[in-house]
């Protein structure tokens, strides 16, 4: 048995030099009061919105365009849910098939016809991008790059 | 003792028209499914083109400079400068241009000599991206940011640009510029319907690739009032081919072997 004995020479070394006292913390009281501060500040947002829970995104949907639709079609391109999981999906279609195929007609819910574009159909409706993209990508913080080219507010940039 | 062909035969008649006759049934079954996916608005494509839109073989555009003055020639600029979003930058180290005038000897070099007839020298062409039918920058392109569609034009998908600028470099007609920085702020005459461009991408001439698909005629050749003629450049019966049969046209830098898709009648 080799390793049990090297192991106690080196701990007997180290005693001898100072380094290593068994069961005694150096500045025991500095080092727990220090440990105590790190948790409470690192644990202090979870104790701060402790109860409080994060307000709900709420996109809106009142905009001019939306609201003199009829009731009846009063739908986006595709259903509800599936915009809201998947609209992203969807402008990345929509951008492959514009830009690189030249497909410019979408046919969507119930086989409305639409034109692909960003700026000219889905802000055509939800013109209010502060109200309606932001609500949610600011929830769950994203920050997508579509604005770098493409107007967020067509109307009031045209001027 | 049975015979050789009774040994052999697995199945009797009997069997085998009772096989045919099932597998006509579930081959029936199968059929009607086929029929239903056939029924309106099942199988219809979602993605299309516009019916409206102008397709050819070939486009190519054809500047008559005789009667094209400088003063068309700005409008056709104002107009195109509008309608992609254009940014007025000023310094001509960063500037970005779509469509620009360029002196006869800049523009066509090899070509100039003593003898001209008057006004040629220092004579304003109206210069755009070629739309080669063999594109350097297509070729050097990383990301196919830039690419040639069938129908020609040497299309550029923004969403993909990295910024390397290999095609600029590759280009010898000069046609792209550089968005050196955020530029939508030198933006004059704005359009809400087109996008504008990010810092560190590359741009240049689309054909108004944007504007066929809606079937309009691109921005400049609506503004030239005849000077400019964009058609099938593989349709005989075009106004293109036509003007073409009835005038010597050239082309910028030929020898080069891009083969231009811009003509010029001089």
């Amino acid at each position: 048995m080799r390793m049990p004995e090297e192991k106690k020479k080196v701990i007997n070394c180290l005693k001898e030099t100072g380094f290593y006292k068994q069961g005694k913390i150096y500045d025991r009281g500095k080092v727990i009061a220090g440990i105590v501060v790190f948790i409470v500040i690192a644990a202090f947002p979870f104790f701060y919105h402790a109860g409080k829970a994060a307000k709900m995104p709420e996109p809106k949907l009142d905009t001019p365009v939306i609201q003199q639709l009829p009731e009846a079609e009063r739908f986006c391109v595709l259903p509800k849910e599936e915009m809201r999981e998947n609209h992203m999906v969807l402008l990345d279609e929509w951008r492959d098939q514009a830009v690189r195929e030249g497909n410019r007609e979408y046919t969507g819910y119930k086989g409305k016809k639409y034109t692909i574009s960003l700026q000219r159909t889905c802000l055509e409706c939800h013109s209010n991008y502060e109200e309606f993209c932001n609500e949610c990508h600011q929830h769950t913080t994203k920050t997508p790059v579509c604005w770098g080219c493409h107007i967020q507010n067509p109307k009031e940039w045209a001027g | 003792m049975k015979t050789v062909e009774e040994k052999t035969a697995t199945i009797d008649r009997r069997k085998f028209l009772k096989i045919t006759g099932v597998s006509t049934i579930i081959g029936l079954l199968g059929g009607w499914k086929f029929v239903e996916l056939l029924a309106p608005g099942e199988l219809e494509a979602t993605y299309l083109p516009k019916a409206e839109a102008l397709t050819a073989k070939r486009w190519a555009m054809l500047i008559d400079m005789k009667k094209l003055t400088e003063e068309t020639a700005e409008k056709c600029i104002k107009a195109c400068h509008h309608v992609h979003n254009v940014p007025d930058v000023g310094d001509p180290k960063r500037e970005i241009k779509w469509i620009w005038l360029e002196r006869f000897e800049n523009a066509f070099p090899g070509d100039e000599h003593e003898h001209m007839p008057e006004g040629m020298e220092g004579k304003r062409f109206f210069v755009m991206c070629n739309h080669c039918d063999n594109p350097p920058c297509v070729r050097v392109c990383p990301t196919k940011a830039t690419w040639q569609r069938e129908d020609g034009i040497v299309m550029m998908d923004q969403h993909r640009c990295i910024g390397c600028r290999y095609c600029m470099a590759a280009c010898p007609f000069g046609a792209r510029s550089f968005n050196w920085g955020d530029y939508r702020s030198l933006i004059k005459n704005r359009n809400s319907e087109y996008p504008t461009r990010e810092k560190g991408v590359v741009e240049k001439c689309n054909f108004c690739a944007e504007r066929l698909a809606e079937g309009l005629m691109p921005a400049c050749v609506e503004e030239s009032g005849g000077a400019m003629v964009f058609g099938d450049i593989m349709d005989s019966q075009s106004e293109l081919r036509k003007i073409m049969r009835e005038h010597y046209t050239i082309r910028r830098k030929p020898y080069l072997g891009t083969s231009p898709q811009v003509y010029y009648v001089v």
